[in-house]
């Protein structure tokens, strides 16, 4: 009882605190502010044979991270907050380091990333003892999630252990236990291959087999004389899992395995933070306004651009600051909470600062599911059921 | 459970008064239920509790009201981009009202002559007179403007923007926004006061509900909602409806499958009474007896029996049922 009492007070005292922010925010709404954001592309080598129509518009993540800054400006109109967004394509390292002291000169602290894991270490480094907040788009790799802790960074992008956790746990409601696992030969996708194998074993899946793809066929041609032969094992499988993370043979499986069985992972059924089939929780009007502006379907590094920019102005919104010290202490705070057309209020986990998330399970046209599948328990919120938990974690940024 | 004891003979004797009474009045009440998915309205006759029949409407009509009359509904066609006026005897569209781009709710002026409607898409609230089917004016409000009410006393409007997370005070003279709240994430439904002096609110993400103070636009009081079993992230606060008595207020809690009674004097909930899932607006019949609401992913429409608070029956309508209003049969 005792103990209830006092969560309840603190909870009281959390709500009073928000409260008294607003009427704080609404007192000092006078002084006007603005805000300037800079996105930064790291231009990496496109994966050789990836189909046209796989290749992503070479604007993404940006378009998305400019709409917030639309949405942010319609409401900052009302509070007397702007917000800029410049972009910046940087080709070389050196460039790009170059790049980041000569804004960070300007008085520029907030970054939005489209970099890889490599250039993020080293910003990471750069931003070391600097008042900056650098937010990661597109780097899905776990182990920023998991044993490279950034603290200068945030991660609005899931991990790929939250979408392999998210389909495993589809799997696993759908009672499909026997996995045959197929990977490509590229070090990402091995590394992709691993993050839902540690999924299979957290959930209780079998993998049956595991075979990688390594013949350099003309799929074009070929897929239904190779693929059958290939997916054929001594033991039945229940769904095929594929790691092809830039899609050179993955969308080949589907409809060509040996035995009939639904393909999932890079092709098939995919666990995305965003696809343009999502359109519940206000998604219809956030997918109207992206089309409106950028001319083609949101995507999910859109998505991710958007959540990115939302984050900071949802901040300062609420504080009516552009103080990037004060900004980044209100983000990794547990009073920080994004809208972020989910369903759910977003947040930040305290440990590796990975925005914990639902998981849509899409197919190219129709969301199937979203996990944490029904039944899934967990003592804080059973969004951190997907990815790397605060136990499982190497990564103790702030608890 | 003394209590309970003490009060059984009360409760029963209101039981059969309201029963009684129910039945007599419901025998002349329809419900207009608009299917977000279906592009129809079900017709539902409140003495059978049953589906009578659907009208072809324009597509995904979300919100709702009828002329002071009651002969016509006004439906917003968010994606026909088009408010359409439905008479209620011929049940045939007879004529659309200019709504700029995708209306999604709708409020009628005391004085019946003037609509206003919620452009989700633009960022507007537009103004419409009935009579000429004209726009008056636009008025910029917050990003995703969704729920509207007008003040009783027609002087103020309000807009609530659910991605600026705002409720927005438009002078109905002037159409100027003289005033703006922040309050909780994704704010929905709004509701005044039968005096004029206070408005409900809902937050949908901030899972709260709010009372703010008409005189100064300022919050006086927030609710939170707290049901057994059902994690805090899934109570969503979105459909308020207030008793005239000023006794109780009905909130929708969204996938909490609930709807929350507010007792208005204590200043604190009551209960929670399960409804369908995903239950999204409420709407009273004409002696508030009997209160519908909308459930969305079960596609139907529950009835609570407001003396009783009980859910008496649920009625299965269309896909996406969204917005609800009821009439006396002529």
């Amino acid at each position: 009882m005792f103990v209830t009492a006092r969560v309840k007070l603190k909870k009281y005292l959390i709500k009073s605190m928000a409260i008294c922010l607003w009427l704080f925010s609404l007192n000092v709404i006078s002084s006007p502010i603005t805000l300037e954001l800079s996105y930064v592309k790291f231009v990496p080598q496109h994966a050789p044979g990836v189909a046209n129509f796989f290749k992503k518009p070479e604007d993404s993540g940006f378009q998305g991270a400019n709409l917030a800054i639309s949405d942010s400006n319609t409401t900052g109109k009302f509070l007397q907050q702007h917000f800029t967004l410049s972009s910046f394509v940087a080709t070389k390292t050196p460039q790009l380091l170059a790049y980041f002291d000569e804004q960070y000169q300007q008085g520029r602290r907030i970054f939005i990333l489209d970099v890889p894991l490599a250039q993020l270490v080293q910003l990471e480094r750069w931003a070391k003892n600097k008042s900056v907040l650098l937010f990661n788009i597109s780097e899905s790799a776990d182990e920023l999630r998991d044993n490279q802790c950034l603290s200068s960074v945030l991660h609005t992008i899931p991990s790929d252990a939250m979408k392999s956790d998210a389909l495993a746990q589809w799997l696993l409601y759908r009672r499909m236990n026997q996995v045959l696992l197929i990977q490509g030969s590229k070090t990402e996708d091995i590394e992709l291959a691993k993050s839902f194998k540690r999924s299979a074993k957290r959930f209780g899946l079998k993998i049956i087999d595991e075979k990688q793809w390594d013949f350099n066929t003309d799929l074009r041609r070929s897929a239904q004389q190779e693929i059958p032969l290939f997916t054929q094992t001594i033991k039945d499988y229940d769904v095929v899992y594929v790691a092809d993370k830039s899609k050179t043979f993955a969308e080949f499986l589907p409809f060509n395995t040996y035995l009939p069985r639904p393909v999932i992972g890079s092709a098939g059924l995919e666990a995305l933070a965003w696809h343009s089939v999502i359109e519940q929780w206000g998604a219809t009007q956030l997918q109207n306004r992206f089309i409106e502006m950028a001319d083609r379907k949101m995507n999910e590094l859109d998505f991710s651009g958007y959540l990115a920019v939302r984050s900071v102005a949802e901040s300062v919104h609420k504080l009516h600051s552009n103080r990037s010290s004060e900004l980044i202490e209100y983000i990794n705070s547990v009073d920080f909470e994004l809208a972020a057309y989910k369903g759910r209020k977003l947040s930040f986990r305290p440990w590796n600062r990975q925005l914990r998330m639902p998981v849509a399970l899409v197919h190219p046209h129709a969301l199937v599911s979203q996990s944490p599948q029904p039944g899934m328990l967990h003592p804080i919120t059973e969004l951190d059921t997907l990815g790397f938990d605060a136990q499982e974690s190497q990564c103790e940024l702030s608890r | 459970m003394k209590k309970t004891l003490f009060l059984k003979p009360i409760l029963s004797c209101l039981i059969v008064t309201a029963l009684f009474s129910a039945t007599s009045v419901n025998a002349s009440e329809l419900a207009y239920v608009t299917n977000e998915k279906d592009d129809n309205i079900s017709v539902i006759d409140l003495n059978v509790n049953k589906v009578i029949k659907q009208i072809e409407v324009g597509q995904r009509p979300r919100g709702i009201i009828l002329n002071q009359e009651q002969t016509l509904a006004y439906i917003c066609a968010s994606e026909s981009d088009s408010i359409q006026i439905l008479d209620l005897a011929t049940e045939q569209i007879i004529g659309e009202l200019p709504s700029g781009e995708d209306p999604e709710t709708i409020a009628l002026h005391p004085n019946g002559k003037i609509i206003y409607t919620s452009n989700e898409d633009d960022a507007l609230l537009t103004v419409i007179d009935i009579e000429s089917a004209s726009v008056i004016t636009q008025v910029d409000v917050g990003v995703e403007p969704e729920g509207l009410a007008v003040s009783p006393d027609g002087k103020t409007v309000v807009v609530t923007s659910e991605t600026t997370n705002m409720v927005h005070w438009i002078d109905t003279k002037t159409h100027k926004n003289f005033a703006n709240t922040l309050v909780g994430s994704r704010p929905r439904s709004a509701m005044f006061t039968k005096d004029n002096k206070y408005l409900w609110v809902s937050s949908e993400i901030g899972g709260t509900v709010v009372i703010l103070d008409v005189a100064s636009q300022k919050i006086i009081k927030e609710f939170t909602f707290d049901i057994r079993g059902i994690h805090h992230d899934r109570v969503q606060p979105v459909g308020i409806e207030l008793t005239e008595d000023g006794r109780y207020a009905f909130v929708a809690l969204g996938p909490a499958n609930h709807v929350a009674v507010i007792d208005r004097k204590k200043m604190a909930v009551d209960e929670y009474l399960l409804v369908g899932r995903r239950v999204w607006q409420l709407a009273f019949n004409k002696d508030q007896s009997q209160l519908l609401t909308t459930n969305g992913i079960s596609g139907d429409v529950s009835v609570i029996d407001v003396e009783r608070m009980k859910v008496t029956k649920s009625i299965k309508v269309g896909r996406y049922p969204w917005g609800v209003v009821i009439r006396n049969k002529p």
